[in-house]
């Protein structure tokens, strides 16, 4: 789309572009092009010879155990992150919006997690669910009489960096349901009321599909957090273990490409989780966007 | 709200104390643990009455973690991608915008699909770009056979090694993060709603696009980037991956990535207390500046979604 009114000059509009145009060619489209090339190739360790391999290294990756077990890790973690924190979020900021009073207050008090970085996020979870030192975890043996240890047990460590990567993203969250309830005409609302719909059936029957559009926009948003930002509270927290039950796909480029210097299996990884994504955003821009309800 | 309900309302308050409460937890206990000294903070639950340690923590973490340099590098970081990205995106919108030329669609596209593709999803080849900045200049140069013509025309042999590593500096830290569409999309979005007349009464008085720009669009984007600062600021001070693996030297990485060295291993003495003043210290900035700028920040948030 251009403007009605628009300039016209033969060289200015290329000059104003090229900064962006560089800077994405160098660091973008070129590596994503070598990406795509290196995970045809089979190179060996010390990048001295490689050799064109069609799509061994895909075929590699799909039939390699971890590889398949670090998807469903993945979708069991993006699909906790999102759930907890956008439950929570929402949750919080419905009552937030009731109560009409304070929601300046609450909103300066729930906001500032979204400034804490993720990796510290993690430590600061892995203080109160440490085995020995943490109080959660004192908590968790003594009222539910389980052994938490989430340096052996993969589900615990699970449970672990979830909360740690939720609990970031609640504000996140939200910040945005705030807005999107804030938004609703209070007119619709008070109709439903004079028909007598208690506020339990409003919140269902109106606020909640007017919400929709929020809501979806929310999961994509925090699906792809958990996928790339959590790096850090993996890398802080369990390093992906204990025995892989917490290496997600991004911590397995990561560590195949740079611990394990497998190149090929590495770039087919990364072009996996760029495919995944590029179709998550597609989705979402082409079929989500339409089905849900928008208001005015 | 619209009929009275008072056993809700007080449920409403509960919840909501409790909801604030659930989220504000690890601070205020991280915050109580970094004032104790080592042998309250080793036991559990830690005692709730914060000790005097705290100035004597925070030195610690201070020194142990290196954490001036690391956080003063984070700065930089953080600064410099904020304004890189700001200034990179605002003129390229401008064009895309405001201009009408041959490539305008191919420019617009180009960029636009890099829109959701973050730094983790190539980072192995965008290392190779940072360890030679002008490998792809070096490549082109290859492939067209340079070397042989330019041997040909001086009549010796000649061969050109391009070499440019942004390895262990700030630039590597910060330029393969600007490469993002986001801000140019926020921008974009935003021109196509600056009213038609006042491009066309700019013209109509003879402004050049430069002077339009300078006198009409970037005052009217004042908001904008403000909401803008805010959250590419906390974005870049946040980077893990990218300064993870961009930089060996301990002098040249950033506070975030430093603070894992604090972290108490299994064999280590149990000092969670400098750990978590440290990580407390390092968390600072981002949460004033989001806190301080609250108003532009959410609006940006907002905004970032349409």
């Amino acid at each position: 789309m251009i403007k009605r009114a628009y300039f016209k000059s033969s060289y200015l509009p290329y000059l104003l572009i090229l900064p962006q145009v560089l800077i994405t060619l160098t660091f973008f489209y070129w590596p994503a092009l070598q990406g795509l090339i290196q995970s045809f190739l089979l190179s060996d360790p010390f990048g001295q010879s490689s050799k064109f391999v069609w799509f061994y290294n895909y075929l590699e990756i799909f039939r390699d155990p971890l590889y398949l077990k670090s998807i469903v890790t993945t979708v069991v973690f993006s699909l906790a992150v999102a759930s907890v924190s956008i439950s929570l979020g929402l949750f919080i900021a419905t009552m937030a919006n009731r109560a009409l009073q304070a929601t300046a207050l609450v909103r300066t008090l729930l906001i500032w997690p979204y400034a804490v970085a993720p990796a510290i996020s993690g430590i600061l979870w892995l203080f109160l669910l440490h085995p020995s030192y943490g109080v959660v975890a004192l908590g968790i043996n003594t009222w539910f009489g389980a052994e938490w240890n989430p340096v052996l047990n993969g589900n615990d460590a699970m449970i672990m960096i979830t909360m740690a990567a939720s609990w970031k993203q609640i504000s996140y969250n939200f910040v945005f349901f705030m807005a999107g309830l804030q938004a609703i005409p209070k007119s619709l609302i008070e109709a439903a009321a004079i028909d007598g719909a208690s506020p339990f059936k409003r919140f269902w029957a109106i606020t909640f599909p007017l919400l929709s559009p929020t809501f979806f926009f929310l999961s994509v948003m925090n699906i792809i957090y958990s996928f790339f930002e959590t790096f850090g509270v993996i890398h802080t927290v369990t390093q992906g273990g204990p025995g892989g039950s917490t290496n997600i796909l991004v911590y397995k480029v990561y560590q195949d490409g740079f611990v394990g210097l497998n190149l090929g299996s590495s770039s087919a990884q990364s072009v996996v989780l760029m495919s995944l994504i590029i179709l998550i955003t597609v989705l979402q821009f082409k079929y989500v966007e339409k089905k849900v309800q928008y208001t005015g | 709200m619209v009929e009275k309900t008072p056993i809700l309302d007080t449920f409403t308050y509960v919840f909501l104390v409790l909801g604030i409460f659930i989220v504000g937890f690890p601070i205020i206990y991280s915050l109580i643990a970094a004032t104790l000294p080592l042998e309250d903070v080793s036991k559990v639950p830690i005692p709730l009455i914060p000790g005097d340690q705290f100035m004597v923590n925070m030195k610690e973490a201070w020194t142990r973690g290196n954490l001036g340099t690391q956080i003063f590098n984070s700065f930089v970081m953080a600064t410099g991608i904020t304004i890189g990205k700001i200034s990179i995106s605002i003129i390229g919108a401008f064009s895309i915008v405001y201009f009408d030329y041959r490539l305008r669609v191919v420019a617009f596209a180009s960029v636009f699909c890099t829109l959701m593709l973050p730094v983790e999803v190539r980072i192995m080849p965008t290392y190779e770009v940072a360890a030679n900045v002008l490998g792809p200049l070096q490549a082109l140069w290859d492939v067209l056979h340079l070397n042989t013509l330019v041997s040909w025309f001086v009549g010796h042999d000649f061969e050109m090694i391009l070499n440019w590593s942004l390895l262990d500096s700030y630039t590597g830290l910060i330029m393969p993060l600007i490469a993002s569409a986001t801000c140019t999309f926020l921008f974009r979005q935003f021109f196509l709603t600056v009213p038609e007349e006042l491009c066309e009464a700019a013209k109509m008085d003879g402004a050049s696009p430069m002077t339009f720009f300078r006198k009409i669009l970037f005052p009217l984007s004042k908001t904008n980037i403000a909401a803008l600062v805010v959250i590419e600021f906390v974005y870049g001070y946040n980077q893990y991956l990218w300064p993870l693996l961009v930089t060996t030297n301990p002098d040249m990485t950033t506070a975030v990535i430093g603070l894992q060295d604090l972290i108490p291993q299994a064999d280590d003495l149990p000092e969670w207390n400098v750990a978590l003043a440290g990580a407390l210290l390092v968390m600072l900035p981002p949460v004033l500046v989001v806190m301080s700028m609250q108003r532009w920040f959410v609006k940006g948030l907002i905004e970032k979604e349409k």
